[in-house]
């Protein structure tokens, strides 16, 4: 088990390291020139873009800055700065993953809500009409894209209804002061309810039937039949015997979607105008941004790697057969 | 009276391609401490018959009727609550594969104690204790410390004595076995059928065995109900069914035992395949394979009718007996199914 975490975190430096370069070197070989987004683009200075070169170290070949670039981020923690709008890139981070983070986990909480509940009844009861009509949602959500599905929200129940907010991100620990934005715990959640619904939704229809599909199995399994044959009741059936059998690969793909969404609901974000790491990416790659773009990706591979093994320690806590060496 | 009585049982699901009538007219009865064999390949409508007793076929798909009374209580009509009583407690059941009939996330202690804590009131340390003793009932060696293990460290053959430790928890005074051996290779097989009767002494349970294995019914059972097509086409006790057989298909199951005394290229074999249940042969369901077929037998069934000589002796060919008594006693001459039985 030690020996298991130990190979794995090693692996994981590993693949950080390869994931950061290779950004980084798709960055360096781009058209734009970082010295002189920094001195003001098409008014730089002769004199200033050679300070900003020399300072730091842009004439240097690749592996020096890449070394540079990843001395201070293990050393310090730190991402460095933007070059475009000198904007210190951990802030810009931990600003966009805090709202990332809000709508992700939220969405998380709201499609397994909805999977579990819908999934299972489904596969209780098949062919059953609300079986029938929730596989016809479920291929309404697979279809249907985000942007879209965000548009008719944001027109239906935020201008047509007056029921939500149409955009923006409110803070949970309240607002900065003075801002004149809504925050606090009410508000936030206020102001989610739309994203949440949204994201949530494809990822909803897809566990539905994931879930439905893993249920319906795992009832045919002959350990089902050994605890009906015990005497238990359909619920302890249910809830002792077959969801914990059904939902290890639930548990696996969870894992995987909650990570990759941690780098950015890029869709749900640009519908409802929420800062976070999906926004800040488009925009940095917008201006050729390659710091926050590098900053972006950092979060969201080591988010990837946690969650991974996050996800492999609970697989093996439930299963037994799977053992971690 | 009987501890349960089974009558006229039949048992039809309902599939995409038609009506599958899996049990068509079943009749038994076991007593106390008494042992049933019911033999027949495979969909022959063995295990039906006992899931359907124990109301384990899926609900929504499965039309039964009959009676199968369970000391007087009829077990077709009787709510699943009830059901749900007597189930583990007053009948249980083991199933043909040990490797899938445990569940993989639980340890077997936990599932042993669930199936005590289901029927009686008791902690946790009482019901784990219980566990412990019928463990080392079943010889599970170290018992103590594999309690705490998963099935997956368990060999088939310790599994199904897991399983069986499991159903003969709370004492029930009937245990069904669906092919308890089948699924384990030959040395186990004979350790768990010694160990199913000796425990059958010890705790006097009646069982009811399905097998298509007639050596296991010779070793075991005290009655045998032969099953064809979802029919019983045979039934008496075992002295009767090795001594006298009645019936072609019976005189098939024995022909196909291998014998050690002679040396014999190939086993002899029942021509051809068992019918399908969604379109039954007309007559009697064995004469497309039956060595001995009449013009009768393709258009009338043949009744299960008492023997002249025994009436405890029931069959179901349109031969006359005697023909089968000649033709029972080539058979036992031939083959080593007598020693068997002996």
């Amino acid at each position: 088990m030690f020996r298991y975490l130990i190979r794995r975190i090693l692996w994981a430096l590993l693949l950080f390291l390869v994931i950061t370069f290779v950004t980084f070197v798709i960055f360096f070989m781009g058209p734009q020139d970082p010295a002189r987004a920094q001195c003001g683009g098409d008014q730089a200075t002769r004199s200033c873009l050679k300070l900003v070169t020399e300072k730091y170290g842009l004439n240097k070949p690749i592996y020096i800055q890449y070394e540079r670039f990843f001395k201070r981020l293990v050393l310090h923690f730190n991402l460095g700065h933007s070059y475009q709008t000198g904007q210190n890139i951990n802030q810009a981070v931990y600003d966009g993953a805090r709202e990332t983070g809000s709508l992700v986990f939220g969405g998380a909480v709201l499609w397994m809500l909805i999977a579990l509940t819908v999934g299972v009844y489904s596969a209780l009861r098949p062919r059953s009409l609300i079986d029938r009509t929730a596989m016809v949602f479920v291929l309404i959500g697979v279809s249907a894209h985000p942007i879209w599905i965000g548009l008719i929200f944001e027109y239906v129940f935020g201008v047509k209804l007056g029921w939500t907010p149409i955009a923006n991100y409110a803070n949970f620990f309240g607002a900065t002061a003075g801002s004149g934005q809504p925050g606090g715990p009410w508000q936030w959640f206020y102001h989610l309810i739309l994203p949440w619904i949204t994201f949530a939704i494809l990822f909803a229809a897809l566990y539905v039937r994931m879930v439905r599909a893993n249920v319906m199995e795992t009832l045919n399994e002959d350990y089902v039949r050994t605890a009906r044959a015990k005497g238990a009741p359909e619920h302890r059936v249910l809830f002792s015997h077959v969801l914990r059998n059904a939902l290890l690969p639930v548990v696996t793909m969870l894992g995987m979607d909650v990570g990759v969404a941690l780098g950015g609901a890029i869709f749900t974000e640009s519908v409802y105008q929420i800062h976070g790491l999906g926004w800040s990416l488009i925009t940095a790659i917008g201006a050729s941004d390659f710091a926050t773009v590098q900053g972006v990706v950092v979060f969201a591979t080591i988010a990837i790697l946690t969650l991974n093994l996050f996800v492999d320690l609970l697989y093996a806590w439930i299963d037994p057969r799977i053992r971690l060496t | 009276m009987a501890l349960l009585e089974v009558k006229d049982l039949r048992t039809s699901f309902q599939t995409e391609d038609g009506v599958v009538g899996a049990v068509d007219g079943v009749s038994f009865s076991i007593e106390k401490g008494q042992t049933l064999g019911i033999v027949g390949e495979s969909g022959s409508g063995k295990s039906v018959t006992c899931l359907t007793i124990m109301g384990l076929n899926p609900r929504r798909t499965t039309i039964s009727s009959g009676e199968a009374l369970w000391k007087g209580k009829n077990l077709l009509t009787a709510k699943p609550g009830e059901l749900r009583e007597i189930r583990g407690d007053d009948i249980s059941m083991i199933f043909q594969d040990p490797m899938t009939s445990l569940n993989p996330v639980h340890n077997i202690g936990k599932q042993l104690i669930e199936a005590v804590q289901l029927h009686r009131d008791v902690s946790v340390k009482v019901a784990r204790a219980r566990a412990l003793e019928l463990l080392k009932a079943v010889g599970i060696p170290h018992a103590e410390r594999r309690i705490d293990d998963y099935p997956h460290q368990f060999s088939g053959g310790m599994r199904q004595r897991v399983m069986i430790a499991m159903a003969l928890i709370n004492d029930p005074d009937l245990l069904i076995a669906d092919e308890p051996t089948t699924a384990l290779d030959v040395t186990t097989q004979a350790q768990i059928l010694n160990l199913m009767k000796r425990l059958q002494e010890d705790f006097g349970s009646a069982i009811l065995i399905i097998t298509h294995d007639l050596g296991v019914v010779a070793e075991t059972a005290d009655d045998v109900l032969v099953m064809y097509a979802a029919r019983v086409v045979e039934q008496t006790s075992v002295d009767q069914l090795f001594g006298r057989p009645q019936h072609p298909y019976t005189w098939g199951l024995m022909g196909s035992l291998p014998r050690l005394e002679t040396d014999v290229e190939r086993l002899t074999q029942i021509p051809g395949q068992p019918p399908s249940l969604l379109r039954p042969p007309a007559g009697c369901r064995f004469h497309p394979r039956c060595p001995h077929v009449m013009e009768i037998c393709k258009t009338t069934v043949p009744e299960l009718v008492p023997t002249q000589k025994d009436p405890e002796h029931l069959q179901a060919c349109h031969l006359d007996e005697e023909t089968k008594d000649r033709e029972a006693a080539k058979l036992l001459e031939a083959t080593m199914a007598a020693e068997v039985a002996s």
